[in-house]
């Protein structure tokens, strides 16, 4: 695997920004200190396993849980029965509030979905609940339940209502469509997906006197706290929760489920710890998942290749009561210049649970359709590809005229082929070859929003010299921790390995969600205000009367290795500074609100942020302008002439997200967007056995990601780009960047390399023979 | 999982007697399949007989030039063994094409015969499944079945042989050696040790109570090109979708089995003899009478075009 070095140095001489530096919770990782929720040591815990629905639709008539109760060593077992009424109800994460589903199992016998929550088994063991639980009986009323998406395409409907704000639009598309002189019209979709992070979905309890403690993994504590609080009617103040290390989220972590607060209740009715570990089947469906969707994209262009007509209409699936929808034609609608736009997203219910986030939720389904047709459309102009972006790049929103806040994408693909080596690319499809395999180079955009959300941080200077970062943020995998470090040490200049960071508890001051790719913009902002704070007060104390730079011009002064230093060379270490400011350590607590964020969030933002309901500004509406990251993704296939297997050995993508904090993390999340992109395109689908709306691959045996054998090289370029804009630091969040442009590419590439449009993922050897 | 008992076996005999004795009990050797279905309980044998301490861990060579291969030789020495490389490529390939290095470190020679169907109806105990419950239906048929097997299916049941080891054994015309509760002793030709589902998907083998595999034999070697080619959805760590195992002599002749499309490893001797028409006319041979479904049916295909490669690749066909 190659890695090229980053071309973003740091934002002053020898400033930490920017410097590649090891993940500074890497050696806890690799050496297994590092406490996952469910690790943490407890005495007297009891174990729970979950008991889920054979059917989709229906209810339960009877259970039989005399057998259950016989297993030695069961403690209590739950059910709607002794469950009604006892969880009360929050709002939709995604309508403001804080569950991940309004589907409440265990109130009522109702059954919404296969795989939701009936019983909890509470016994002394692992081994005894899990026995018990499949010693549960049921008897259900079955009814039959809708799976998903019938097996004929949807039909689209006439885009000719008036503009409404969730489905942009600009001229007349339908028009332009039929005018334009060259056309492409097709239909594009993607499937069911699940998260699959190595690390399960555990909960375990802890009440002491009215105090209740929560080990759960989280990419939202304050979410987690706050919504817990409100389903048992207690007050958040008396919910803790704690989630110092993350296995894996990408957004099935980010909003409370169902199985939280009947452990919790479960550890007040025992009056002892008890603790969940959901199976990895059960993880199918006791979080969200990614919802398949269909798009129909109809592109109308001169025959100069210009763009003159965009429409594109997505269809997704949802549960039966919510109505949950990625809706990227934010995205797509703003990405070419065309005069003409037409978008519409339709939601299809199901006897399904509610499907979430899953790493870039809108962008990846999205512009897998739309860069799938632009691919087709320089096909059918005879255009290279990339061309055919340079000729529609635009600078501004196409339907609002309002500027992208900066906008790399022609130097990220001018880069990326260049890294590739695209000039050498013969375009006629099945051209390239080596031995029995058919070679195909396929290239995409990529883009996501820079949002950016209210978050506060508190940085300490112990007397000692030492540096403590505090935020309720949270590191997923994502290298949070290794970046907020570098941000603290960067501003006050003082060695890496004297800064610690403490994540992922609810007593520390709120930070937003880990999603949207936000938390690095958002947290590293607040810990840059609250350090600039205490370079405020030890300069202060450097120039006083008492101080070694008395009379200098406090601008003049700067930090760097652990001193405050004058242009006459005087200096002073910034303990001797704090020091004088009075005994003990210094603190700064920064509440930081976006630049973009809008009177509404700056009203509330972190009264919201406080109560854990999601607040967050968004990059695709930034008040005056728009701002994104981009990416440009090239990928090289090999589709073997006989038996049509499929490889991606080869990945090049370019970057522009603003400025890199942390290289190497920053690198590694680019890199994993990539790998998932490739499993996405040629891999990854979460089956279903319609008869029955139920899942049948879903284990890590069955459920396909690439394996060592299928990554081979996997480069990363970062495209060195200013833009304070979108926020003090200028960072973009790159966290959901690298996945989003990868399924086109690859689709694109067999195109290129077989002559197949494969426009239904995955892409498997079967659509090829 | 079900509690159970457990001992360890002194010798072969003393285990296939135990087991005879015992209704519900299973030899556990390697473990890798049973001890997953066990946790799911799909299995729920009452007594486990741990066969490991029999000494049946050797590979030696017979009278007759083969190989004799102890029950217990774990898959990983299988595949690395100097004789087995040099005389029985096929098998090395076919082996090291299976699983991952710490299954194979653990899973051994009889065990891979013996793994259980990955049909997921068989491992979804919400489901209908003849193997698990015989006479309650199969719920793959008309169900999700893109790996299912396309030829030997009945009614009853679509499960395929998930093993790419014996797809090479049945190539090799290797004879399974057991030892009965009566502490006499049975050759069986690998053709005979596995059974086509019929009405009865939940007898798999045509192993008798208690009887126990100590060993599997391979005659002399017969040269040739020996290839293995496995066709999956990644590049290691999952199941065939087809398999292709061939024996290719100088003159053209040779042996073809397949994996992957059918519940046994599959080989028919009259598609050998076809072998020089090219790689359509021993599919077609191969997988008469198949009765493929919508999402699978993609399997006769791919057969024909594998076969193509292999026969390629040993020089044989262009």
């Amino acid at each position: 695997m190659t890695i090229s070095e980053s071309q973003v140095g740091p934002i002053s001489e020898g400033g930490m920004f920017g410097k590649p530096v090891p993940r500074i919770d890497g050696r806890l990782k690799v050496t297994g200190a590092a406490c996952y929720p469910s690790d943490t040591p407890m005495e007297d815990t009891a174990h729970a396993y979950l008991v889920t629905s054979a059917i989709a639709r229906g209810k339960i008539k009877a259970f039989h849980l005399e057998d259950a109760k016989a297993v030695d060593g069961v403690l209590d077992i739950l059910t709607w029965e002794n469950m009604k009424g006892k969880v009360r109800s929050v709002r939709f994460f995604a309508g403001g509030g804080y569950a991940s589903s309004t589907i409440m199992p265990m109130s009522s016998s109702k059954i919404w979905h296969a795989g939701q929550i009936i019983a909890v088994v509470i016994a002394e063991s692992f081994e005894a609940a899990r026995e018990a639980a499949y010693k549960v009986g049921v008897d259900y009323a079955v009814n039959k339940p809708k799976a998903g998406f019938d097996e004929s395409r949807p039909q689209p409907r006439p885009m000719t209502n008036p503009l409404t704000r969730s489905d942009p639009a600009t001229g007349d598309a339908e028009k332009a469509f039929a005018a334009a002189p060259v056309k492409i019209e097709a239909y594009y979709s993607t499937p069911t997906q699940h998260h699959n992070a190595i690390e399960l979905f555990s909960t375990t309890c802890v009440w002491s006197g009215d105090q209740l403690t929560i080990y759960e993994p989280s990419q939202y504590v304050h979410g987690l706290k706050n919504g817990v609080a409100r389903q048992l009617g207690i007050k958040p103040d008396k919910v803790r929760i704690i989630s110092p290390f993350v296995g894996g989220g990408f957004g099935g972590k980010a909003a409370l489920t169902a199985r939280t607060a009947f452990i919790a209740l479960a550890a007040q009715r025992l009056n002892r710890p008890v603790k969940l570990v959901a199976t990895r089947k059960q993880a199918y469906t006791v979080s969200n998942f990614r919802a398949e969707t269909q798009h129909l994209i109809k592109l109308g262009a001169e025959s100069n290749g210009q763009l003159t007509s965009l429409s594109h209409e997505g269809w997704e699936v949802s549960s039966r009561p919510d109505e949950y929808k990625v809706a990227g034609t934010e995205t797509t609608a703003v990405l070419y210049a065309c005069p003409n736009i037409a978008t519409r997203v339709n939601v299809i219910h199901a006897d399904r649970s509610t499907p979430g986030f899953m790493r870039s939720p809108a962008e990846v389904p999205y512009i897998f359709a739309i860069e799938s047709a632009m691919d087709e459309l320089a096909v059918a102009l005879h255009m290279d590809p990339v061309e055919l972006r340079r000729i529609n790049d635009t600078q501004i929103n196409p339907i609002t005229d309002a500027p992208y806040s900066s906008r790399a994408l022609m130097t990220c693909y001018d880069t990326a082929a260049k890294a590739f080596g695209w000039a050498s690319r013969n375009p006629v499809p099945g051209s390239m070859t080596d031995g029995d395999w058919l070679i195909g180079w396929g290239c995409a955009t990529s883009c996501y929003p820079t949002n950016v959300a209210p978050a506060e941080a508190k940085v300490t200077l112990a007397p000692n010299g030492s540096v403590r970062v505090q935020s309720a943020g949270h590191d997923i995998g994502t290298g949070a921790y290794t970046a907020l470090a570098i941000t603290a040490a960067e501003f006050l200049g003082v060695p890496l390995e004297r800064v610690s960071v403490e994540l992922g508890d609810s007593t520390l001051p709120p930070a937003p969600v880990a999603g949207g790719s936000n938390a690095t913009a958002s947290i590293c902002n607040a810990v840059a205000d609250a350090c600039k704070e205490l370079r405020h007060r030890l300069v202060t104390a450097a120039v006083a009367s008492n101080g070694p730079m008395h009379g200098l011009d406090r601008d003049m002064i700067t930090f760097s290795d652990g001193q405050l230093r004058a242009p006459d060379g005087q200096s002073e270490t910034l303990m001797a500074a704090s020091a004088r400011l009075g005994f003990g350590p210094i603190e700064a607590h920064a509440k930081y609100m976006p630049e973009i964020a809008s009177k509404t969030i700056k009203l509330v933002g972190n009264a919201m942020l406080g109560k854990g309901l999601p607040i967050m500004a968004s990059g695709t509406s930034a008040g005056d302008h728009i701002q994104y990251a981009f990416g440009a993704e090239f990928v090289e296939v090999r589709v073997h002439r006989r038996t049509r297997e499929i490889r991606a050995p080869r990945i090049v993508g370019a970057f522009a997200a603003g400025r890199i904090i942390s290289p190497t993390t920053a690198r590694s999340q680019l890199m994993g967007g990539l790998i998932w992109g490739i499993s996405a395109a040629l891999h990854e689908a979460t089956e279903m056995d319609h008869r029955f709306a139920r899942y049948v691959n879903d284990d890590l045996a069955e459920y396909m990601v690439p394996v060592n054998a299928d990554i081979q090289d996997v480069e990363v370029i970062f495209v060195p780009e200013d833009d304070t804009k979108v926020n003090a630091l200028g960072i973009k969040g790159l966290g959901e960047l690298g996945n989003v442009g990868t399924n086109a590419a690859v689709a694109n590439a067999v195109y290129h390399a077989t002559g197949q449009r494969i426009r239904d993922l995955p892409i498997r050897l079967e659509n090829l023979l | 999982m079900k509690a159970f008992t457990y001992e360890r076996a002194v010798s072969p005999a003393a285990a296939a007697q135990a087991a005879a004795h015992l209704p519900g009990s299973k030899f556990i050797a390697g473990g890798t399949n049973l001890l997953d279905l066990m946790k799911l309980q799909i299995e729920t044998p009452t007594h486990l007989i741990d066969v490991n301490g029999l000494a049946l861990d050797r590979i030696e060579a017979t009278p007759e030039g083969g190989l004799r291969i102890g029950a217990l030789v774990r898959n990983t020495d299988l595949a690395a063994d100097a004789r087995v490389r040099r005389d029985y490529g096929l098998l090395s390939r076919a082996l090291l094409s299976g699983a991952s290095g710490q299954l194979r470190n653990k899973a051994t020679t009889a065990g891979n015969l013996l793994q259980r169907a990955r049909c997921p109806y068989f491992y979804d105990t919400d489901q209908l499944c003849n193997k698990r419950h015989p006479g309650s239906g199969c719920a793959a048929l008309g169900g999700f079945s893109r790996q299912h097997a396309v030829v030997g299916v009945s009614d009853s049941c679509i499960a395929s042989h998930p093993s790419d080891m014996a797809v090479a054994m049945r190539a090799l015309d290797a004879i399974v050696e057991t030892v009965l509760p009566d502490g006499s002793t049975r050759s069986i030709p690998i053709a005979e040790l596995h059974r086509l589902p019929g009405d009865t998907p939940h007898i798999e083998t045509t192993l008798g109570a208690g009887e126990l595999i100590v060993a599997v034999t391979l005659p002399k070697p017969i040269g040739g090109k020996h290839i293995y080619r496995k066709v999956r959805d990644r590049a290691s760590y999952a199941f065939a979708l087809v398999s292709v195992a061939v024996i290719v002599q100088a003159d053209g002749s040779g042996r073809v089995a397949v994996g992957g499309v059918a519940p046994k490893p599959w080989r028919v001797e009259a598609a050998e003899a076809r072998l020089p028409e090219g790689a359509k006319a021993v599919t077609d041979e191969l997988l008469a009478g198949a009765a493929p479904t919508r999402e699978n049916a993609y399997k006769l295909t791919l057969v024909e075009r594998t076969l193509r490669a292999v026969l390629a690749e040993a020089g044989s066909q262009p």
